[in-house]
C-alpha cells in the first residue's frame, strides 16, 4: 500500500517532497484515523496529545524574539508544504480536476512560504523538519480534506496569535501577507468539502473558527473575529506530525 | 484572538480590571479548565465590551483613527450585503444565499465590535454616503449592482479583497499592541475567507471570469476593468528584499503566479479611501 511508503517526509525537500527518504517508519496503527479529529480540535490547548508521544523524540526549541517567531512560521509552513506535496503525489480516490487544481495551487503557495522563510532566516533557520503523516490516510478524500482544513485553520490561528509579539515591522507585514492567504486556503478547502452536500458554502467562516460572543442572537450569531492561538497551544498539534518535539520556551 | 491572554495583559495594565469584571472572570476561569472549543463557544460576554471597559476612554488617537477607518469599511460592506440580500431575485437560493448571508452577518458583527470598542469615539454611519445611504453603483460604474448577480459578485469581490488589503496596511501601525492588533488580524482573516468564497462563487457562474481562483493571481484578476486600482501592487514578487521567483520550488523555481498568489499585499489608508470614495465612504 502506497501509504506505508510515505509515512515520513522531509519537510524541507525542495525537489521531491522527500517521500520515504530512508526514515524509519513510525509505529502508527493505534493512532490511525484519528488525525483529522485531532486537527479539528487544534485549539484545545488542554487536550492530551494522542499522537506521537514526545517521550522518544528529540526536542528542538524555536528560540526567542523575531527569529523564534519566524522559525515557528517556518515550521508550520514546512508541515503544510510537505502535506500538500504528499496530497498531490498520491491523490486521494475520486479527486476531481477542480480539486486537483486548488490543492496544487495551495501546495505551490506553501512551498513558496517555506522557501521564503528558509531564505529569510538564513543561518538562523531551524534544521529541516521531517513529517510523520501516519495519522492521515492519503487515499481517503474526507480524511485528506479534513486534515487540510485543520492545518489551514491552525496556521491562521497561529499567525493571528503570535503577531503581537513580532518586533520588526517588515516581519509583521510578511506575517499579515501570508495569514490572509492561509485563510483563503481554509475557505477554499471548506467550500470543497461542502460542494455537493445539502449545505454548500456553509462552513467557510463557521463557529469552529469564528469566535461567538454575547452578541449571540439571531442577528449576530458570532462577533466575526477569527480565533487565535499561542505557540504553546499550537505546538502540541504540530508535534503530532513531525519527528521531533518542537518547544517554544521563550515564547508564550 | 486569545481572550484569556488578553485579559491577563489588560490586568497588567489596569489592576482594577479584574475587579471590574470579576463575576465574568470567574466564569472564564471555569471555561479554561475545560479547554474545549465547545466551552469557548459558550463565552458569555462580548469581547467588544471588555475592550471598551478596559480601553474605551484611553485609546490613543492613532488607534482610534485606524479603528474608525475599519468601521467605515465595515459600514460599507454591511450595508452592501444587507441591500443585496433585500434585492428581489438577486442572490440565488442555496449556497449563494448561505454564503452571502454569512458574510452579511459577520460584517454586521464587525460593525458592532468596532462600535463597542470605540465607544463614544465611533463615527456615525449617517456621516457616510448621503445621510448614511451609499451609491453602490459608484456613479454608474456598476449600474446593475443590485439587478445583475454577476455585477453584485464583482463588487463584492472588490470590497472583500480591498478590505483584506486595508486591514493589512494598518498592521504595522499597531505593532506590539496585543489587543488591537490581534483583533484587527482576527477580522482580517475573516475578510480573507469571505474574499476566497466570493471568488469561488464567481468561478461557478456561467458568466463569471473563467480563470478566477480563491486567491489573487497577479494584479487585477477579477475580469472587471473597473476594479483595476483595487489590485495595484498585487503582482509583487519581492518580499522583504527576497525575490520569491528566484527561490527553489519542487521543480525549478517558484512560478510567478504562485509567487503573487502566496502573498496578499497591503494598501495604505489613503489608497483605500480613494477606492471606496465613489461609493460614498468619507
Amino acid at each position: 500500500m502506497e501509504k506505508t511508503n510515505t509515512q515520513t517526509n522531509h519537510l524541507n525537500s525542495d525537489d521531491s517532497g522527500g517521500r520515504g527518504a530512508g526514515m524509519e517508519r513510525r509505529a502508527f496503527l493505534k493512532y490511525a484515523g484519528t488525525g483529522a479529529a485531532i486537527l479539528g480540535l487544534a485549539g484545545s490547548s488542554c487536550k492530551k496529545s494522542t499522537g506521537n508521544s514526545p517521550v522518544n523524540k528529540n526536542t528542538v526549541d524555536l528560540g526567542s524574539g523575531d527569529t523564534g517567531i519566524l522559525n515557528y512560521a517556518y515550521a508550520l509552513e514546512q508541515l503544510e508544504a510537505a502535506f500538500y506535496t504528499q496530497v498531490i503525489a498520491t491523490p486521494y480516490t475520486g479527486i476531481t480536476a477542480a480539486e486537483t487544481a486548488i490543492l496544487t495551487d495551495i501546495r505551490d503557495h506553501e512551498v513558496a512560504h517555506r522557501a521564503f522563510y528558509k531564505a529569510a532566516l538564513g543561518s538562523g533557520a531551524l534544521a529541516p523538519l521531517v513529517a510523520d503523516f501516519s495519522q492521515i490516510n492519503f487515499a481517503d478524500r474526507t480524511n485528506v480534506l479534513d486534515a487540510a482544513k485543520g492545518f489551514e485553520d491552525l496556521g491562521v490561528a497561529a499567525y493571528n496569535g503570535v503577531a503581537y509579539l513580532i518586533q520588526d515591522a517588515a516581519n509583521l507585514t510578511i506575517a499579515a501577507k501570508i495569514v490572509s492567504v492561509e485563510a483563503r486556503h481554509s475557505a477554499a478547502i471548506r467550500n470543497i468539502l461542502t460542494t455537493g452536500t445539502a449545505s454548500p458554502f456553509s462552513t467557510f467562516a463557521d463557529a469552529t473558527v469564528i469566535q461567538p460572543s454575547a452578541l449571540n442572537n439571531v442577528a449576530n450569531p458570532y462577533n466575526g473575529l477569527e480565533a487565535s492561538r499561542l505557540p504553546s497551544q499550537v505546538l502540541p498539534t504540530v508535534n503530532q506530525y513531525i519527528t521531533v518535539n518542537l518547544t517554544a520556551t521563550k515564547l508564550p | 484572538m486569545n481572550i484569556f491572554n488578553i485579559l491577563e495583559e489588560i490586568e497588567k495594565a489596569d489592576p482594577d480590571f479584574h475587579d471590574r469584571i470579576n463575576p465574568r472572570r470567574a466564569a472564564i476561569k471555569n471555561i479554561t479548565s475545560f479547554g474545549s472549543k465547545i466551552a469557548v463557544a459558550a463565552l458569555p460576554f462580548a469581547m467588544g465590551t471588555i475592550f471598551q471597559k478596559a480601553y474605551g476612554q484611553t485609546l490613543p488617537q492613532s488607534v482610534t483613527d485606524i479603528l474608525n477607518f475599519a468601521l467605515k469599511l465595515e459600514f460599507l460592506e454591511s450595508a452592501f450585503y444587507t441591500q443585496g440580500l433585500a434585492a428581489k431575485s438577486l442572490v440565488p437560493t442555496g449556497g449563494d444565499t448561505t454564503a452571502i448571508t454569512t458574510m452579511s452577518t459577520q460584517e454586521k458583527a464587525h460593525v458592532v465590535f468596532l462600535q463597542t470598542t470605540l465607544g463614544s469615539s465611533a463615527i456615525l454611519q449617517t456621516t457616510q454616503g448621503t445621510n448614511g445611504t451609499y451609491d453602490f453603483t459608484a456613479a454608474g460604474l456598476f449600474s446593475t449592482v443590485f439587478t445583475n448577480y454577476d455585477t453584485f459578485l464583482a463588487v463584492a469581490n472588490g470590497f472583500e479583497d480591498t478590505g483584506v488589503r486595508a486591514y493589512k496596511g494598518q498592521v504595522p501601525a499597531l505593532i506590539g499592541n496585543q489587543t488591537v492588533l490581534t483583533a484587527a488580524l482576527s477580522i482580517h482573516s475573516v475578510e480573507a475567507r469571505h474574499a476566497a468564497t466570493i471568488r469561488q462563487l464567481r468561478s461557478l457562474r456561467p458568466a463569471g471570469p473563467a480563470t478566477i481562483k480563491p486567491w489573487i493571481t497577479g494584479a487585477n484578476d477579477t475580469g472587471n476593468a473597473n476594479l483595476f486600482n483595487n489590485y495595484v501592487g498585487e503582482d509583487n514578487v519581492i518580499q522583504d528584499n527576497i525575490t520569491i521567483t528566484s527561490l527553489n520550488a519542487l521543480n525549478g523555481t517558484v512560478a510567478v503566479n504562485a509567487a503573487t498568489e502566496a502573498f496578499d499585499e497591503p494598501l495604505t489608508l489613503a489608497q483605500v479611501l480613494s477606492l471606496v470614495a465613489p461609493f460614498g465612504v468619507k
